[in-house]
């Protein structure tokens, strides 16, 4: 390995500090880290250090959402396919899924890591890894037929005004991914909502109706699929949020590795099943209710983006409650919130992605409530110390 | 019946390079070191010039801010160099020792039998009061102060460090009295934490409120036991002392002698000779270590918060411990794969190394990545026993927000109880240099 890592100091020479490159060091740091972990070491304070890195446990995110991206490759093709009344092979669905998703993937990450390089080199610190993890969510949330530049805008908006605007990574209010796909959903409703944009070519070919399960239940239609195709997911919707047992597969290598908090995922499925188990009970109170409050409650939990949402969505550390107590709250206002949308507001048959964009942006008050809480307990120490000495 | 703290919260490191358990007389030291760094906020006012005679017991230099802290000579000799930095800053006060150590005579004094004020003034006159640490703050104490109490940790839980149980053998009686003047100094109790665990001498010692400690370090640090007998609150005053200290007091009343004895565990896995010094405070690094690898740093005090030193220089005043561990300025291919070398230790479950908890890890000075914004929440909490917001206090101290940091808690703790968020944290970022500033904020603005 010498070799290589000579040949890398001797690339990096003219990006030395006092070299004429030494402006576009963060670009060709980022690179070169990427083969090594640097040879720094610590300076004072504590003289070791775990093991543990932000590019590792991004790396964990991106390997957790490997499963649901391979099926939503194959869903992509086998549903194309399918609709048009063929049986697809595994290879040619998910060649034809991969060809649709890959180029989407690429544009995602060119366009995103293009501009954190730039804006690393401007501000003049390393590129963060958060947008590894970005870069591959959003193609992964996207209906499998929108156009690349509609990616690539979707992305600039992210980036620009849901991160760098606050001071880049870190310090977001609002989950990335998921502003780039707010954007797109009310930039472009057409190409993010509707009846004819779920299946590949659904709106190009006319056989194929290319609606999803929430599509049709919001218009009062007979579902047809089973609950064992909602949980594996082999139905129709954004490209990686269908099968609920890749999404399963993912969180439990961010739950046992604690990347993601359980916390956040446990309350926020208790939040949404107590709001589908409410919503349920309405007939037997009188209340009629509608295709969507009806669904039953352990369906509401396997279809749409929920389970997405919650798994990796709203457990990204930024933009979720920070505090032990607080991220309780916040996972099942979460849950109760995307199934009160999804059912109660006909304009919105999913409700996942809006629910975590509000509570995203009330996390930091939750967290300042439960902050609250301990330094009261420090003032009631102080006054009781007061009244005893009085 | 002693108190129990017992937490769940912190981190064992298991760390190659124990010392083991036997006592040598070090070589004798040519020279000894005093550095101010090692008094925080200290500004030092010099008594003697260079080349000035003195014996060990002989004021050196004193506090610009109150005169009665003092830092007296750990042996007799000359005084052979003040080395100063920018704007003539005291860095180090090398003195030069005789080859027998002439002691001044301070004359015997009884702790139990003389009163409060008497104690008070041999303390202070005398140097002594050096040994004592004030929190909040983490400075030396102020000799006016009465503290509401004074907490001694008897089981340090860090690792590689070295044990209370070795050091005070045979000092037994000398600690006994050094706690007997401490119980002068306060309104409250002292407070002594030993290891639950074992059956040591120290359950023993009288006039104190013995405290059992268990649990993953940071079970041992005096924060913690601060915080869970009687925690701090804003405008109170609490001092810590070293078990090791309280025996030089108590010796110094019991013979009159100012005995500046140290004795230092050799400890890390690139140290030869590993096992227990007897040398003097400040004494010469290489008066103990003289077999080590090479590219290797050395540590004056434990892995987690001692100074780094080179192979010529000196002890830092108060360790107990020296440290050598290997440099670890190489670079690592892929190192950042999720569960690839797994012979780091690391407390995220990113890596395989906790299905191996008794396993003994070499540990290195490479920062296993680089410093990045703070995105990972939850892991501080994971290592931090006491009732604080970790996090939101490091954020307060980084913005400077005096009522925040008050609010958090800035005074019940010290850098030291940051030191394992500073291992364990995702982000690399230098938590107890962080802690260390919003503690300086504080001196300046509140005082």
């Amino acid at each position: 390995m010498n070799w290589i890592r000579q040949k890398i100091d001797k690339i990096k020479e003219p990006f030395e500090p006092g070299q004429k490159l030494e402006k576009y060091r963060p670009a060709i740091n980022a690179l070169d880290t990427f083969l090594f972990v640097p040879d720094h070491t610590t300076k004072k304070g504590s003289h070791i250090r775990d093991a543990v890195d932000l590019k590792r446990t991004m790396i964990t995110v991106v390997l957790a959402l490997i499963p649901a991206l391979i099926f939503g490759m194959w869903n992509a093709g086998y549903q194309h396919f399918n609709q048009l009344g063929e049986t697809p092979a595994f290879l040619e669905a998910f060649l034809h899924g991969a060809y649709k998703i890959v180029p989407m993937i690429v544009v995602s990450y060119a366009v995103g890591l293009g501009l954190e390089f730039a804006f690393a080199i401007m501000r003049g610190h390393e590129v963060n890894e958060g947008y590894l993890v970005t870069g591959l969510l959003i193609p992964m949330i996207m209906p499998v037929d929108i156009p690349l530049w509609m990616v690539a805008l979707s992305v600039i908006f992210a980036v620009l005004i849901g991160k760098e605007a606050f001071g880049g990574t870190g310090m977001n209010i609002l989950n990335p991914a998921l502003t780039a796909r707010a954007f797109a959903f009310f930039a472009y409703p057409t190409y993010m909502s509707g009846n004819k944009i779920w299946v590949s070519e659904a709106s190009t070919v006319d056989s194929i109706s290319g609606e999803t399960i929430l599509g049709s239940l919001a218009a009062n239609k007979e579902v047809a699929y089973n609950a064992a195709e909602m949980f594996t997911g082999v139905i129709p919707g954004s490209i990686s949020e269908t099968s609920t047992l890749c999404i399963i597969a993912g969180a439990l290598l961010l739950v046992l590795t604690k990347v993601a908090d359980w916390r956040i995922i446990l309350s926020g499925v208790i939040g949404a099943a107590a709001m589908g188990l409410l919503l349920n009970a309405l007939p037997s109170m009188g209340v009629e209710g509608n295709g969507l409050t009806n669904f039953a409650w352990y369906n509401h939990l396997i279809v749409g983006g929920f389970a997405f949402g919650i798994v990796f969505m709203a457990t990204d550390p930024v933009s979720a409650a920070q505090t032990m107590k607080g991220k309780w709250i916040y996972g099942a206002l979460i849950g109760l919130t995307a199934i009160l949308i999804r059912t109660l507001n006909p304009a919105y048959p999913e409700g996942i992605m809006l629910s975590i964009l509000l509570l995203n942006v009330f996390a930091p008050t939750i967290d300042h409530y439960v902050i609250e809480g301990n330094i009261k307990k420090r003032k009631k120490r102080l006054e009781m110390k007061s009244v005893k000495t009085a | 019946m002693p108190i129990d703290v017992k937490i769940k919260k912190g981190l064992k490191l298991n760390l190659k390079g124990e010392a083991e358990n036997s006592i040598e007389q070090a070589q004798k030291t040519k020279t000894v070191a005093l550095r101010p760094s090692n008094f925080h906020s200290l500004v030092p006012k010099m008594v003697l010039k260079e080349g000035a005679k003195m014996k060990a017991g002989d004021e050196v230099l004193f506090s610009k801010y109150s005169d009665k802290t003092r830092i007296v000579s750990p042996v007799s000799g000359t005084l052979k160099e003040i080395k100063r930095g920018a704007k003539r800053k005291i860095l180090e006060i090398i003195i030069e020792a005789d080859d027998e150590i002439q002691y001044k005579d301070f004359g015997v004094l009884n702790p139990l039998e003389a009163d409060s004020p008497a104690v008070r003034d041999r303390i202070f006159s005398t140097g002594l009061g050096i040994f004592l640490n004030q929190r909040p703050y983490d400075i030396p104490a102020n000799a006016d102060d009465t503290p509401k109490a004074i907490y001694i940790s008897a089981y340090d839980t860090s690792p590689l460090t070295a044990s209370f149980e070795v050091i005070l053998k045979g000092k037994i009686d000398f600690f006994q009295n050094g706690i007997n003047a401490l119980t002068k100094l306060t309104g409250g109790s002292v407070y002594l934490g030993v290891d639950k665990e074992s059956a040591s001498f120290l359950k023993d010692i009288e006039n104190v409120e013995l405290i059992s400690i268990s649990g993953p370090h940071p079970a041992g640090n005096v924060g913690t036991l601060i915080h869970e007998t009687q925690p701090m609150n804003r405008g109170e005053v609490v001092w810590t002392i070293r078990p090791e200290d309280v025996a030089i007091i108590g010796e110094q009343f019991k013979t009159g002698k100012y005995n500046a004895e140290r004795t230092v565990a050799v400890t890390g896995q690139a140290a030869a000779n590993r096992k227990y010094f007897k040398t003097l405070i400040g004494a010469e690094v290489s008066s103990i270590l003289k077999d080590f690898e090479p590219n290797s740093r050395i540590i004056s005090g434990s892995v987690l918060t001692g100074e780094k030193v080179e192979s010529d220089g000196h002890l830092n005043y108060f360790s107990n411990t020296l440290t050598v561990i290997p440099e670890g300025d190489k670079h690592r291919m892929f190192g950042w794969v999720p569960f690839k070398d797994n012979n780091i230790h690391s407390a995220s479950k990113t890596s395989l190394s906790w299905l191996f908890p008794k396993k003994k890890y070499e540990v290195n000075t490479n920062l296993n990545g680089e410093e990045r914004a703070l995105v990972v929440t939850g892991e501080m909490e994971e290592v931090m026993p006491l009732d604080i917001l970790p996090m939101q206090l490091l954020k307060a101290c980084m913005a400077g927000d005096i009522e925040k940091m008050e609010n958090l808690g800035i005074y019940e703790v010290v850098p030291e109880d940051f030191a394992l968020v500073e291992y364990t944290n995702t982000s690399k970022i230098e938590a107890q240099d962080i802690i260390r500033n919003g503690l300086d904020i504080m001196i300046t603005e509140v005082g």
